[in-house]
């Protein structure tokens, strides 16, 4: 095998791909979902992979290059396994944002921005995701919520991914409703 | 207020356990005002308009504008493509409602659009779900799946010969793309650069299009309104902003979380009655009433103000999205007013001159007075750059930057003049 790693679709994804594009009645809409599904598999969109979702939706590459660069979720190099995502915006930060991002840093020796030596973990500082009711919060790499984090919810978190073990959707009631049933 | 909170039944998120399920929803009257209005003759195009407009249904997307009226500035049908853009972008700092709609009623809120579909003679609604939100957006997809596996989108809904589709997109992070104009943008794949207005969407949308915008929770509304009436729904709280609403509440009180009640709630209440009160029982401080671009209230301003447009503005704040952060007597002002500046300077999109520097420039500052080295001519500097800044760019993003910076800093002036040296001179 060559350094050079060769990306390409499969025939089940360009299937997939023509779905998408049925969705819009133009051509570059589809660069988004695209470059989505392209991080899923390949785990970033590096140009290699841009070039790939240009010639596949025959775009140019620069106009794929402009997009990927413009949204912060696409992974524009190679991150850790998992991205540890630290809201550390508003409601965060006055809830103890900073602590967890902090708390992080040291136990895994990296900082805000980096990524570990074995290519597990990267740590970012993120804005905020729409869960400042549970804060402090991180998300792991663009999926799973973690809410409500303590130092021991980090410590079981990062024992369970050092397993490839994640953390399951965390359903939280809407108060209303349990109050009510618990009165009643 | 004429309706009493206590005893208040959440409408948009109502309590009836398996509700995303599409049976369940059917099971509890759902998609019949859709069939009702799509079957009957006393339902046209014009009346749904108009009955939406009389209930004064306000966006919940931050604007407040009446929907109704936004829905009537559609041009007349031309044959061609019409679209529908909900925002579910969602990124506002402090709000987190949206997405309890997708997670416990979706069925609502993709009935309100099929609605308001009808009325504006749309074809196509596009859903833009922030990309953070991939749970939701999975959970938000099966309910398509099913709403059109039943019937309710597609072509000949419930055998009327209305004909819509709904797809979802999904973002990939960028709060800018919640203004409608950029949200437009990123839906047609390029990068999320707000268009400068007029023409506005209803003219010149979505593919140079007629298309509307609304909020998810603006649209979950419209069911309500459809099934019980304008009149019903001007009956639930505020008069001038009525209807039920979703409070996203966080920050330092005991119970956080979203509620749902009438508008017009006091902010008190919801504090102290609704959240548990304060944690550990100190003073509060501040309240960001609406989303981080609100300005926020002192704790000693808060007598009998009420979450409606009116008494907000009375009281110098807005409505915004209704997501409120309520802060501790603890918390450090100079640290909140650093970390809100941040986040409109990352998510400035660099177009225009004074937001893209402008947030720089204030942020900068703020960096400066947070580490001990300000003087007090920088209060009155960042202040003039709000001057500076406000009104001149072609969206709002750059008057949400300012807004919280003019009226932290003259709202909570005594936490700055603790961490600045005084200047020998004042800025003329
Ligand atoms: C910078 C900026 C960000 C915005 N973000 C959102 C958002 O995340 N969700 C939303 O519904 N509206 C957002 N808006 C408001 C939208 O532009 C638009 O007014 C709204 O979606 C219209 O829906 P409504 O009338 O139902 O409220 C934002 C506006 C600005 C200027
Ligand atoms: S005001 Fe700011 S965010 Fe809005 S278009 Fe101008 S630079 Fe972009
Ligand atoms: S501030 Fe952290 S999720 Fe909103």
């Amino acid at each position: 095998m060559s350094n050079e790693q060769q990306y390409t679709f499969s025939k089940e994804e360009l299937a997939e791909i023509e779905k998408i594009k049925a969705k819009y009645p133009d051509k570059k809409p589809p660069v988004m979902p695209v470059l989505w599904m392209a991080q899923e598999k390949f785990g970033h969109v590096e140009p290699e992979v841009q070039r790939l979702v240009a010639e596949t939706l025959d775009l140019p590459e620069a106009h794929v290059y402009g997009v990927a660069t413009f949204y912060t979720q696409y992974y524009k190099e190679k991150m850790g396994k998992y991205v540890l995502d630290v809201c550390t915006c508003l409601s965060c930060q006055i809830c103890g944002g900073y602590d967890i991002l902090h708390y992080l840093e040291e136990k895994l020796g990296i900082k805000a921005g980096e990524t570990t030596e074995d290519g597990k973990f990267s740590i970012q500082s993120v804005e905020c995701l729409g869960a400042c009711g549970y804060a402090p919060m991180m998300q792991i790499t663009n999926d799973v919520y973690c809410n409500h984090l303590t130092k021991e919810k980090v410590d079981t978190i990062l024992d369970d991914l050092k397993k490839d073990k994640l953390p399951e959707f965390e359903q939280i009631p809407f108060p209303q409703h349990q109050n009510e049933s618990s009165k009643s | 207020m004429s309706t009493d909170w206590k005893s208040f039944q959440p409408l948009l998120i109502p309590k009836i356990p398996n509700l995303h399920k599409i049976d369940v929803y059917e099971k509890n009257g759902g998609y019949k005002t859709l069939k009702d209005i799509l079957t009957s003759k006393d339902h046209t195009p014009e009346s749904v308009t108009n009955t939406v407009k009389a209930a004064n249904l306000r966006g919940r997307g931050g604007a407040g504008f009446n929907a109704g009226l936004k829905w009537s500035f559609m041009p007349k049908p031309d044959g061609g493509p019409r679209y529908i853009a909900a925002n579910g972008d969602e990124s506002e700092p402090g709000t987190f409602k949206d997405r309890q709609i997708f997670e416990y009623n979706p069925h609502q809120f993709i009935e309100g659009s099929i609605i308001a579909g009808y009325a504006m003679d749309i074809t196509a609604v596009y859903v833009y779900i922030r990309g953070e939100y991939r749970s939701w957006i999975n959970m938000f997809q099966k309910a398509v799946d099913d709403a059109y596996a039943k019937g309710y989108l597609g072509k000949n809904i419930c055998n009327s010969g209305f004909d819509l589709d709904m797809y979802v997109h999904s973002g990939a992070g960028a709060y800018i793309c919640g203004e409608e104009s950029s949200l437009m943008e990123s839906l047609e794949g390029k990068r999320g650069y707000p268009r400068v207005k007029p023409p506005f969407p209803a003219q010149k949308g979505l593919w140079g299009r007629p298309t509307t915008i609304n909020n998810i929770e603006t649209l979950a509304n419209v069911p309500l309104i459809m099934k019980n009436g304008s009149e019903w729904y001007t009956s639930i709280g505020a008069k001038t902003h009525p209807g039920p609403v979703l409070y996203g509440i966080s920050g330092h009180v005991n119970k956080p979380g979203v509620y749902e009640y009438p508008t017009g709630m006091l902010i008190s209440d919801l504090i102290n009655e609704v959240c548990g009160g304060m944690r550990g029982g100190k003073k509060v401080k501040a309240v960001i009433p609406g989303g981080s671009s609100t300005p926020p209230l002192r704790g000693d301003q808060l007598d009998g103000v009420r979450m409606d447009a009116d008494s907000l503005r009375e009281a110098g704040s807005m409505m915004g999205t209704a997501g409120m952060v309520i802060m501790d007597e603890d918390t450090d002002m100079v640290d909140v007013l650093w970390r809100i500046s941040h986040f409109y300077h990352h998510e400035s999109c660099g177009q225009c001159t004074p937001c893209r520097d402008g947030t720089g420039f204030l942020e900068k500052t703020l960096i400066k007075i947070k580490n001990g080295e300000g003087e007090t001519r920088d209060l009155d500097l960042l202040l003039d750059l709000c001057t500076q800044i406000e009104g001149r760019t072609i969206c709002a993003l750059a008057d949400a930057a300012a807004w919280p910076v003019r009226y932290t800093i003259t709202r909570f002036r005594e936490d700055f003049e603790k961490r600045v040296k005084k200047s020998a001179f004042a800025l003329a």
